[in-house]
C-alpha cells in the first residue's frame, strides 16, 4: 500500500455536492437575467461621468441626464413618431415574412429555381438601400410608403435564405423513405421541409426585425414627414443633439423589444430544436 | 430455384447502373435476382459493391441505366407507392413524438391517408402494438432525442412496417448499433416478420446478420456489382441466438466469407489493372 493514502471522499457531510451544484447553477441563472441591466446601467453611468469630467459640449456628446431631460420635454413628439416608425417597420416586416416564406419555400424545394434566382437575390441584397429610397420617392412620393418598402426590402433577404436552407437540407434518406411511400413533392415539403425550416425561419426573424428598423429609419431620414428618422433629422438641423440621441435610444429599445418577442415565439413553436440548452441544470436537478 | 410455381414478387433482370453519364462509374452490371412473396433475402458483399444502389433501383427511387425491375407483376419506372424502408440512420423527425413519427407513413400512403382522420383510434392502437412488439411500450410520447440510438432504430423499423408494406427494404439498418443491441433487434425483427410476413430485402455487410435473418443469402461481387453466389439458409424458425454457434451455421458463414474474399481479391485486381 502506498504511504500517503488519499483522503477519504467526504460523503453526506453538510450540503451534498449535488445541492451545492444546483445552488451554483441557480446563482448563475440569476446573474444571467440581471447582467444585461447591470451592464446597460453601468454604461450610462460611465458615460455620464466621462461627459462631466471632460466637460464635453452638449452638441458633441450629450450626457445621459440631458438625454433623459430631452425625452421628458419632448415626450409627445417622440412617442408619436416612434409609433409611426414602429408601424411602418411592422408592415414592411409582415410583407417580408409573407414574401420571404413563399420565395424561400419555392427556392428551397426546386434546385432549378435556386440556381436561377440566387444570383439575382445576392445582387439585389448588395445594393445599398439608401440608394433605392430616392427611386421609391419618385414612384410613391414622400411619406409612409417608401419607408414600408425599404423595411420590406432590407428584411426580406435573410428570411428567404434561411427558409430555403431549411427546406433544401432535408436528409436524403428521409426523402427516400417518403418517396418510396409514394409521397408527392408537396407532401415532403409539408410533412418534413416546412417543419424542418421553422427553426431557421425564426432565427431569421430575429435578424430581419432588427434590420427592418434600419430600413424604415433610413427612408425616414431621406424622405418622410413623420417617423423617428424624420424627427432625428429635424433635431440635428436645429443642433438639438440630446433629442437626436433620445431618438436613437428609443429606436434601440424598440429593436430589443421586437427581438425579444420574436425570441419568445421561437421558443414556443420550435422548442424541439433547442433541446439540451438546459442540459446541465436538468442533470443537476436529477442528481439532487 | 424457388419451390413455388407462382411468379416471384421481385424480379430484377440484367440491371446495370452507371453514375454520372457515359464515362461515369459503373455501379451495377448484369445484376439478376428474384425474391419470392414473403421471402426474406439478404444481400451481402464487399463495401462499395452497389448494394445500396440496388435498393434504390428496386424501389424506383433512381432510374436504372439498363435492364428491368418488376415488383408485384408491374414494371418499376417510378417510385413504388408503399414500400417500407429503413436505413442505417433512424431519420426520426425531431419535432414529432415517437408515436407520431411511426404514424408518418399513414399520412402519405393510400388508402390509410383517407381513413386516418376517421379511424384515428384504430391506427393509434396499431402503432402502439407495433412499438410494444419491439420493446418500446411506454415510449410513445417521448421525443426522438430522449431515446438511445438503438431505440430510435426500433422506432424506425416500426415506421417502415406500420402501413403493412408488401415490400420491406432494409439498408444496413443495424450498422450503427453495438453488437448486443443488434442481436436484440435481429430477434425482434424476426418476430415482427413472422407476424406480418412481408417480402424483405436486407442489405448488410454483417454475414452473421444475413444468415441469422434470411431465408436466402445472395453474395455480390465488387464493383460493378452482380450476384455471384446464392445460399439457402435451411435452419427452422424461430431461430435463437444459440443457433449462431452451431457448426452448420458456422460452416455456412465460412462458405460465404470465402466468396466475399474472392470478390474482394477480384475487385482489387481490377483496380490494380486500371491503375497500371
Amino acid at each position: 500500500m502506498p504511504r500517503d493514502t488519499p483522503a477519504p471522499i467526504p460523503t453526506n457531510r453538510g450540503p451534498s455536492r449535488a445541492e451545492a451544484m444546483a445552488l451554483a447553477a441557480r446563482r448563475r441563472r440569476r446573474l444571467q437575467t440581471w447582467l444585461p441591466w447591470i451592464i446597460i446601467l453601468g454604461t450610462f453611468l460611465v458615460w455620464e461621468a466621462a461627459v462631466q469630467a471632460f466637460n464635453v459640449p452638449q452638441f458633441i456628446l450629450p450626457a445621459p441626464s440631458a438625454i433623459i431631460a430631452s425625452m421628458v420635454k419632448w415626450w409627445w413628439p417622440l412617442l408619436d413618431n416612434s409609433w409611426q416608425t414602429l408601424m411602418t417597420t411592422l408592415i414592411g416586416f409582415a410583407l417580408a415574412i409573407v414574401f420571404g416564406l413563399a420565395l424561400g419555400i419555392a427556392i428551397g424545394s426546386s434546385s432549378l429555381l435556386y440556381a436561377g434566382l440566387y444570383p439575382l437575390l445576392i445582387g439585389f441584397n448588395s445594393v445599398p438601400k439608401v440608394a433605392v429610397v430616392p427611386i421609391l420617392v419618385i414612384w410613391f412620393g414622400i411619406g409612409t410608403i417608401p419607408a414600408v418598402i425599404t423595411a420590406f426590402l432590407i428584411s426580406f433577404f435573410p428570411i428567404v435564405v434561411n427558409v430555403a436552407t431549411g427546406i433544401a437540407t432535408v436528409e436524403p434518406e428521409l426523402r427516400d423513405v417518403l418517396r418510396a411511400l409514394g409521397a408527392k413533392p408537396t407532401d415532403i415539403i409539408r410533412k418534413v421541409g416546412l417543419p424542418r425550416a421553422m427553426p431557421y425561419f425564426f432565427a431569421s426573424l430575429k435578424i430581419a426585425i432588427t434590420v427592418a428598423f434600419v430600413g424604415s429609419i433610413i427612408a425616414e431620414t431621406v424622405a418622410a414627414n413623420k417617423g423617428i428618422g424624420h424627427l432625428m433629422i429635424l433635431a440635428s438641423s436645429r443642433f438639438d443633439v440630446p433629442l437626436v440621441f433620445a431618438g436613437l435610444i428609443l429606436t434601440g429599445v424598440m429593436g430589443v423589444v421586437m427581438y425579444a418577442i420574436a425570441m419568445k415565439i421561437e421558443e414556443r413553436t420550435t422548442g424541439w430544436a433547442m433541446r439540451g440548452q438546459d442540459g446541465p441544470s436538468v442533470a443537476t436537478s436529477i442528481g439532487g | 430455384m424457388s419451390s413455388a410455381t407462382e411468379r416471384p414478387f421481385v424480379e430484377i433482370s440484367e440491371v446495370a447502373m452507371r453514375y454520372g453519364g457515359v464515362e461515369g462509374t459503373l455501379a451495377l452490371k448484369d445484376c439478376t435476382l428474384s425474391v419470392g412473396k414473403g421471402e426474406f433475402v439478404a444481400v451481402v458483399g464487399p463495401s462499395g459493391c452497389g448494394k445500396s444502389t440496388l435498393m434504390r433501383l428496386v424501389t424506383g427511387l433512381w432510374p436504372m441505366t439498363q435492364g428491368s425491375v418488376i415488383v408485384a407483376g408491374q414494371e418499376v419506372d417510378r417510385p413504388l407507392s408503399s414500400a417500407g424502408m429503413a436505413f442505417q440512420a433512424p431519420t426520426m423527425l425531431p419535432w414529432r413524438s415517437i408515436l407520431a413519427n411511426v404514424m408518418l407513413p399513414l399520412e402519405v400512403v393510400e388508402p390509410h391517408r383517407r381513413r386516418l382522420r376517421r379511424e384515428r383510434a384504430m391506427y393509434d392502437a396499431k402503432a402502439r402494438k407495433l412499438l410494444a412488439m419491439v420493446g418500446l411500450a411506454g415510449f410513445e410520447d417521448k421525443f426522438p432525442y430522449q431515446l438511445s440510438g438503438g431505440m430510435q432504430q426500433r422506432a424506425s423499423l416500426c415506421r417502415a412496417l406500420i402501413h403493412d408494406p408488401a415490400l420491406l427494404m432494409l439498408d444496413e439498418p443495424f450498422g450503427a448499433l453495438d453488437i448486443f443491441t443488434r442481436e436484440d433487434l435481429w430477434l425482434e425483427l424476426q418476430t415482427v416478420c413472422q407476424t406480418l410476413k412481408p417480402t424483405v430485402i436486407l442489405v448488410t455487410h454483417d454475414l452473421r446478420e444475413a444468415v441469422f435473418l434470411a431465408d436466402r443469402v445472395l453474395v455480390m461481387s465488387s464493383r460493378p456489382g452482380r450476384i455471384i453466389a446464392e445460399r439457402r439458409v435451411p435452419f427452422p424458425r424461430p431461430r435463437s441466438m444459440e443457433d449462431v454457434y452451431k457448426p452448420e451455421f458456422q460452416a455456412l458463414l465460412h462458405d460465404l466469407r470465402e466468396h466475399i474474399s474472392d470478390a474482394r481479391r477480384a475487385g482489387a485486381a481490377v483496380e490494380a489493372s486500371h491503375a497500371a
